[in-house]
């Protein structure tokens, strides 16, 4: 049965990973994500489904229990925050290295360093360009609402399954921390070991039986040739994800002039600032990517024939604003505005700083 | 004895475990790896438990024990290899899971996730290969290195005074109460790896019976790294290794020695 309930973003993305029918959980508490751990250390789900959930002595250790028991072909994730995230990358370079089927989940906080544990969005360039070390990347699914943060663990492990690789939530301190209605899905039933066996034994580690060759889970090719290859193998994936799994939503933009690009929380305060907008009689829109890889190139190259401006709204010094920039190839202005620190801007001032960069 | 004699099965004393595939080892001509693989193998393959055998491979010289052991095998980051068995264990119960690390990976980088490995008392086997310094890299000091042992970064000695003390982390682990057994074995002599097999069987066997986590140190030689001939690498490992890292158990069915 589904189920309408009240909950924190964090809780959700937790019930959701339960009903879901995730293996395990692997993580360390850091403030705004601890309500993650929490949570499943409360609904106890090993008795609810046989998830596995572990508090790690690190945020290293943690992520990596996520690449061994991916290595087995099991639906694993971990969560935390920016600093962990950093502790996090070497782990996630080598799950995409190895091609291993997992999510990570960043509730993002203001860096850097130990930064603040207010609400920010300035870890997006080490989310979508690479972050850890070596040609790879990740998907990366931003939620927008505590829906969405309970609705992207079912999409981020089909994509993780679907391609053999790592996948990134990138939520922030705001939609982890706030309070929404959530609709939760029905409870699925978790993998049978054997059922596991089935559907990956022929990539993992399960045990090496009489009826095949032994299995072997490994970043590292010594041969340059070899090395070349698999790079080559994980570009091509990424490739098939622009084709095929990009995903982006559009706000009013049918007859706007002005556009705002905005993504995960920052596209809540941008949607509210088009309404301001239209409502003094400017034409505004909103592109709000969800997907910021693969990323919405195409759709912001077409808009850019329609608009006069484009602002890119950002809970950071402007790091999105560069891909905008790529997208529309200088067809239109592009400009950033954000506040940083934790600061949260509000729908006014975004409207300002539209008015302030292409109308006055 | 003629040739044909010395082949036949029966008179057959030490043959390479039907779980070492043919690929040629990639260790110098002398190191201790190759007979401590083989070990491994020959346990695993005696207990018929192969098809639940799950291994854990380091970085460090023994990072391609995957093409040398016929079993299915996971490769781990630097030092991480106890936190990758740990969520194998877990999230497969009825598995063997086992990890080969060295003294660069476990006792250095891998300090913190072998430690609480332990101290959840991990239902896994951890075979420790210490030769007190880095082979992969040629020969750096690592935290088992010897006082007074020259390598590439102690080219003088290693200094207590500015490099601390070589670590002693199978006596460091043997105090934790998840840990069920602990031993310190060798493999450069028949006797020895007669000796080594029985303790890596013991621990495989605690596996099976779900006591938790089994340490199993081998203090084997390098003698690339310590720029010696075999001979003369087993010999200073008997002379000056041993008395440091003495052998035997340490730690049995949880009680201390």
């Amino acid at each position: 049965m589904s189920e309408l309930k009240l909950m924190k973003g964090n809780e959700a993305l937790a019930e959701a990973a339960i009903r879901a029918g995730v293996d395990a959980y692997f993580g360390y508490p850091i403030t705004p994500q601890s309500e993650v751990i929490e949570y499943l250390m409360t609904e106890r789900p090993e008795e609810r489904t046989g998830m596995v959930v572990l508090q790690a002595e690190s945020e290293v250790a943690a992520i990596n229990m996520v690449y061994g028991a991916a290595s087995t072909g099991k639906k694993v994730m971990t969560s935390s925050s920016s600093p962990g995230i950093s502790l996090k990358l070497e782990g996630i370079s080598y799950l995409a290295g190895a091609e291993l089927p997992s999510v990570i989940v960043n509730v993002v906080r203001g860096g850097p360093g130990l930064g603040t544990i207010q609400p920010s969005q300035a870890d997006y360039f080490q989310s979508v360009k690479g972050g850890g070390h070596g040609d790879y990347k990740l998907y990366v699914l931003a939620p927008s609402s505590v829906q969405e943060m309970a609705d992207f663990v079912e999409d981020a492990f089909d994509i993780a399954f679907k391609y053999r690789a790592p996948v990134l939530i990138l939520s922030d301190g705001l939609i982890g921390q706030m309070m929404e209605k959530v609709n939760l899905k029905e409870q699925q039933v978790r993998l049978t070991d054997e059922e596991v066996i089935k559907l990956n034994g022929d990539w993992a580690t399960t045990g090496k039986t009489k009826n095949r060759e032994r299995n072997i889970i490994t970043s590292l090719d010594l041969q340059s040739e070899k090395m070349e290859a698999r790079v080559r193998r994980l570009m091509k994936k990424y490739e098939q994800m622009e084709q095929e799994d990009m995903r982006y939503e559009e706000f009013q933009t049918e007859d706007a002039e002005y556009l705002f690009v905005a993504y995960g929380s920052s596209a809540r305060i941008a949607q509210k600032a088009v309404q301001l907008a239209r409502a003094k009689g400017i034409k505004a829109g909103l592109l709000r990517p969800i997907t910021l890889f693969p990323y919405p190139k195409k759709v912001l190259f077409d808009l850019a024939d329609q608009v006069k401006g484009i602002l890119s709204v950002e809970l950071n010094a402007g790091q999105m604003v560069e891909d905008v920039r790529l997208s529309v190839e200088h067809k239109v202005p592009v400009e950033h505005f954000g506040r940083t620190g934790g600061i949260i801007h509000t729908p006014e001032e975004v409207l300002e700083a539209l008015e302030q960069k292409f109308i006055k | 004895m003629n040739v044909l004699d010395i082949i036949k099965p029966e008179n057959q004393v030490f043959c390479k475990s039907k779980l070492m595939t043919d690929t040629t080892l990639s260790y110098c001509p002398g190191c201790g790896h190759g007979t401590a693989h083989n070990l491994a193998m020959e346990v695993i393959d005696e207990m018929g438990i192969s098809e639940d055998t799950i291994g854990v491979a380091p970085v460090g010289c023994s990072v391609l024990a995957y093409d040398f052991m016929n079993i299915d095998i996971t490769q781990a980051a630097h030092g991480r290899a106890p936190a990758v068995a740990t969520a194998i264990a877990r999230t497969w119960p009825e598995k063997y899971v086992f990890t080969y690390q060295g003294d660069g990976d476990l006792a250095a980088i891998g300090t913190a996730e072998t430690i609480h490995a332990c101290n959840r008392g991990e239902n896994i086997v951890i075979i420790f290969v210490n030769n007190g310094i880095y082979g992969m890299t040629g020969g750096q000091m690592a935290p088992t290195t010897l006082e007074g042992m020259r390598s590439s970064t102690s080219p003088y000695g290693r200094e207590i005074e500015s490099m601390g003390s070589p670590l002693k982390m199978t006596e460091l682990v043997a105090n934790l109460p998840g840990v069920h057994y602990v031993t310190r074995q060798a493999v450069h002599t028949h006797k020895h790896a007669r000796k080594a097999k029985k303790a890596i069987k013991k621990a495989f066997e605690n596996t099976r019976l779900k006591k938790g986590l089994s340490f199993v140190e081998i203090v084997s030689n390098c003698n690339s790294g310590w720029k010696m001939t075999p001979l003369e690498s087993n010999i200073w490992m008997e002379e000056n290794m041993f008395p440091y890292f003495p052998l035997g158990d340490i730690k049995v069915n949880g009680i201390l020695k």
